[in-house]
């Protein structure tokens, strides 16, 4: 390396403090930055499959004592018509004693007129510790609670789709939803 | 240079460390940063840092399109409308996409013309030369696998056309044509595997520009003046950060232009028909390939003859082919010793001709090739009948109302007469494109091989140094 | 500089090209008189009360025959589109898009639980309602003719650049020959036989218009086989299937506005443009702050790069 060429290294070391290479540098660097918001953004829902996030339910057809599962937006949910029995099951539940404590009514909407109906209890049915679907009474096994079991790691939900005993840390989710009339009710993810 | 010493001293504990183990940020350094660089290139030779540009942003791009496009007949055209209109942003990556096949193609032009007029091809640089081949080819494979995949119309009947060029080859031809399609037609099969290819070849144009740059740094870059570097600190600056801020400067001026296209018209370079879901019993009134494949096209269409035993389909694309084939072994038909244009007069002018030429080739293959260019005489009409005795005849008419009267005469002695029109003789796009077809392949086959040897070079320096001193005649000055 | 010039010169040649190429045989589309709102640079919206007169052009007169099967009816309340509201981000909310998507009942995606197809009101989230189950028989319907899908029909239309698509559509609907320019005659067959005659400039003669076919003059085709006349100076133009539409008054504008051919030809193009590209809002909003950014990134590279070179020889 000689003498010359070290100076003119120096010389461009000392440029590259100056403002204006400063200036260029941060502006293309800034532009980059914008340039990767939509390369992130596309990979968020698209308007189609966030607009087909909902779905009305005809729930004067499930059995007493079954439930029926649709799928919104490719997620599942229990719809259960319960038995008196396990209403009062849900119902008398001492606090304390649950993982996450939550009363069933709670986790109920009301009707149109405003009063619960405790009958049919909206749950998702993604289990909360790795997401698969329990299994309820139509596949023959409710787990020690009498509502779903989750046939993964053994998670064990009560008949108000609560979390007793298993490694789920939570319940199975109320979704958001409504009752349009009294037997048809809109699910919205 | 070849063999130019590294200048890279790890200045850490770390990189010391992982320079003795995997010296990457050494070659980075070498190669881009210290690299010695002439110091006369000028604005043409920014363009082999914006196709860079361009093959990151169609792989990153492609990418994200990947994510959301569907391989199937039936759901192709959907997807595509379902990334402008529901995918957040989805409307920008593909314009952009679209957009960026043209703007590559545009910049691997101007790259490709200033490596011919600069002799970018010659010793010590051929392999380079015909790896940048290699890359062009891969670029127009890219291309047109991937105008398949929105399933319009032109998609459709494109590779149809295409595919079926390869049905010219004597003996195999048929059987690689359906084995191309996977089947008897351009169908489902064929756009799934026309898909996997176009997100195939992208990364091997990425692996041999890997090739194209190592190539490159063993020799060198050439400059405008063709002569070889003599002596590296009077002739060459190091690539940083002399060239990166220029090339820098060169990209972002590029992406001006690119943003133009992309947000006021990023339709105009394609075909509208494709925006027409392709339909395989209709194909479209005027069938051309995108923009940058015209001047092949145009030669492809401009052999309507047979020679010899090769039919003119045949022959037709044995030309098309052999017009990129030549590009290989150019290196070997430019007999000049003298590598730049700039000192050779002659040959600087039949250069012009010959980026002309493509251009108007591009212009021929947009049109339809019987298409007067220039109409010699008016059109006649000509009234053809067969009287009752069985006698045929036909007469010429200027006007239309003396071939109605006299096809109306003919009619009512009985005869049956009918009119048509008969075209003056004209030059049309076909005879251009057959005259510049010729030129095309003379450039290469006999102006170069035997311009280089009569031709006397004008004004080269003696080195870099002392052209940009400007010590060399003011005369020879080049006309840029 | 040569070389530039050279490139100049080649590439205003394949301008000239390319345009005499788009001539083709049909009567070059028209924009209206003051252009189109969404044409103007930077960043020409649609004109929104337009579009919306559109809609309802689509509704009452187009939509008994072309489908616009890429769009669904949320996309009307969605941002940039004709009935998009401040008020409601999410377009399945806006009260004016659910009542508009009820009014069509379309067939349900799942069988109900018989098993057995069925129809319900649209929501918001459904695509627009088709007017025929398949081809067949749309073709069935209309004499063998497929009305095209209006989806993307000012893309597939013009040749790319801004507007183009939307003139096509605003020419020929708007471009039919006056009614009492189609004359009526006996044939030898004793059936009607229409035609039109011509008698402007070289284009004289009389162009036979065949039972369910219209002459347009902006319809790519060739009345060859039609025309009566001399066959060097043919009427430019060809025949389609559609009936001319939109006479006057053929729907009331709940905005008052008058409803003339042209008005109402204006707005569905209007429409149909914003239908074939809804992101085109987006997209015009951007051009200017991207373009801006970049100049200004060019100009902070130039005065870098004439800093670093400025003792450098070359």
């Amino acid at each position: 390396m000689s003498d010359s060429n070290t100076t003119a290294h120096e010389a461009v070391d000392e440029e590259r403090r100056d403002f204006i290479h400063i200036a260029a540098g941060a502006a293309a660097v800034a532009g980059a930055g914008l340039v990767a918001y939509p390369l992130v953004d596309q990979m968020n829902a698209a308007g189609d499959t966030k607009a087909a996030s909902s779905l009305e339910v005809d729930i004067s057809k499930i059995p007493l004592g079954g439930e029926i599962r649709v799928l919104i937006g490719g997620k599942p949910f229990f719809l259960r018509h319960r038995t008196v029995a396990e209403i009062s099951a849900a119902a008398s539940v001492v606090m304390s004693k649950l993982p996450d404590p939550e009363t069933d009514e709670d986790r109920l909407e009301p009707l149109p007129d405003g009063t619960l109906n405790p009958a049919i209890l909206v749950t998702s049915g993604a289990c909360t510790h790795l997401g698969c679907v329990p299994v309820g009474p139509a596949q023959g096994a409710v787990g020690d609670y009498g509502g779903w079991y989750c046939p993964c790691h053994g998670s064990h939900y009560d008949t108000s789709g609560r979390i007793r005993k298993g490694p789920a840390p939570k319940n199975l989710p109320v979704p958001e939803y409504e009752y349009v009339t009294p037997t048809v009710v809109k699910i919205s993810l | 240079m070849s063999g130019h010493e590294s200048t890279y001293k790890p200045a850490s504990g770390f990189t010391k460390w992982l320079d003795s183990r995997l010296p990457i940020i050494r070659l980075a350094h070498d190669s881009f940063v210290d690299f010695p660089t002439p110091k006369n290139l000028n604005y043409w030779y920014t363009f082999g840092g914006i196709l860079a540009i361009c093959l990151a942003i169609q792989i990153i791009t492609g990418v994200v399109l990947a994510m959301h496009y569907t391989a199937s007949v039936s759901e192709a055209f959907g997807s595509v409308e379902r990334i402008m209109r529901d995918v957040p942003f989805g409307w920008l990556v593909r314009n952009i996409h679209m957009v960026g096949a043209s703007m590559f193609f545009l910049a691997v032009y101007v790259h490709m013309f200033r490596g011919l007029y600069y002799g970018s091809y010659k010793a010590p640089r051929e392999v380079l030369w015909i790896l940048g081949c290699v890359i062009f080819l891969l670029m127009m494979a890219t291309a047109f696998l991937g105008y398949m995949l929105p399933w319009g119309q032109m998609s459709l009947h494109g590779a149809n056309v295409i595919i079926n060029l390869f049905g010219a080859i004597p003996l195999v031809g048929e059987g690689i044509q359906s084995w191309l399609m996977g089947g008897p037609s351009v169908g489902n099969q064929t756009l799934n595997r026309f898909f996997s290819l176009h997100y195939l070849l992208p990364f091997m144009i990425a692996g041999v520009v890997i090739l194209h740059i190592w190539a490159l740094h063993v020799p060198g870059n050439n400059n405008p003046t063709g002569v070889e570097v003599q002596d590296v600190k009077k002739d060459t600056i190091p690539f940083h950060p002399y060239y990166t801020v220029k090339d820098g400067f060169a990209i972002v001026v590029f992406l001006m232009i690119f943003a133009v296209f992309v947000f006021y018209a990023p339709n105009v370079l394609g075909h509208a028909d494709n925006f027409i879901e392709a339909n395989p019993l209709v194909t479209p009134a005027q069938i051309v390939p995108e923009w940058y494949l015209l001047p092949f096209y145009a030669i492809l269409r401009a052999i309507t003859f047979d020679l010899g035993p090769i039919d003119a389909k045949l022959l037709g694309v044995l030309f098309m082919f052999g017009s990129i084939a030549v590009l290989f072994v150019l290196p070997w038909l430019d007999t000049a010793k003298t590598k730049s244009m700039r000192y050779r007069p002659v040959a600087k002018q039949f250069f012009f001709g010959f980026v002309i030429s493509c251009l108007l080739l591009g212009w021929c293959g947009a049109s339809n090739p019987d298409d007067p260019l220039i109409a010699m005489g008016e059109d006649k009409l000509i009234v053809s009948y067969i009287d009752t005795a069985g006698l045929e005849g036909t007469r010429t008419f200027d006007e239309y109302e003396a071939a109605a009267e006299f096809r109306d005469e003919q009619q009512a002695a009985g005869a049956t007469a009918s009119m048509a029109v008969k075209k003056a003789p004209a030059f049309t796009f076909k005879i251009l494109s057959q005259i510049l077809t010729a030129y095309y392949f003379a450039y290469f086959l006999l102006i170069l091989p035997i311009l280089g040897l009569r031709e006397k070079p004008k004004g080269e320096p003696d080195s870099i140094h002392k052209s940009v001193l400007g010590d060399h005649a003011p005369a020879a000055v080049p006309a840029e | 500089m040569t070389i530039f010039r050279t490139l100049l010169v080649g590439l205003g040649a394949m301008a000239l090209g390319l345009s005499a190429h788009a001539a083709g045989g049909s009567k070059h589309a028209e924009a209206p008189e003051g252009g189109w709102s969404f044409a103007k640079v930077p960043a020409g919206q649609i004109d929104k009360e337009s579009a919306q007169r559109g809609f309802q052009v689509y509704k009452e007169v187009c939509a008994s025959c072309h489908g616009l099967k890429l769009l669904s009816y949320r996309n009307l309340g969605e941002k940039g589109g004709p009935f998009y509201d401040d008020a409601y981000p999410n377009a399945n909310d806006n009260p004016l898009v659910k009542a508009i998507a009820a009014e069509d009942e379309i067939l349900a995606l799942e069988p109900d639980e018989s098993g057995d197809p069925f129809y319900r009101p649209a929501r918001p989230s459904d695509r627009f309602r088709s007017p025929y189950p398949n081809d067949q028989a749309a073709r069935a319907a209309n004499g063998g003719a497929l009305p095209p899908d209006l989806s993307v029909i000012t893309k597939a239309r013009g040749h790319g650049a801004e507007g183009q698509g939307a003139s096509y559509v605003y020419s020929l609907l708007s471009g039919y020959p006056d009614a009492e320019k189609i004359k009526s005659k006996k044939g030898d067959d004793g059936l009607n036989i229409n035609y039109i005659e011509f008698d402007k400039g070289e284009v004289v003669g009389t162009l036979l218009q065949p039972t369910g076919q219209y002459y347009n003059p902006y319809m790519p085709g060739d009345v060859t086989a039609q025309w009566a006349g001399d066959p060097r100076h043919k009427p430019y133009g060809g025949f389609l299937a559609m009936a001319p539409q939109l006479p006057e008054g053929r729907v009331e504008y709940m905005d008052g506005t008058e409803a003339t051919t042209e008005q109402m030809a204006y707005d569905v193009a209007q429409f149909l443009h914003w239908a074939g590209d809804p992101k085109q809002g987006q997209r015009k909003s951007l051009a200017l702050p991207v373009l801006i950014y970049l100049l200004l990134l060019t100009i902070l590279l130039w005065f870098s790069y004439k800093r670093i070179w400025r003792n450098v020889k070359h």
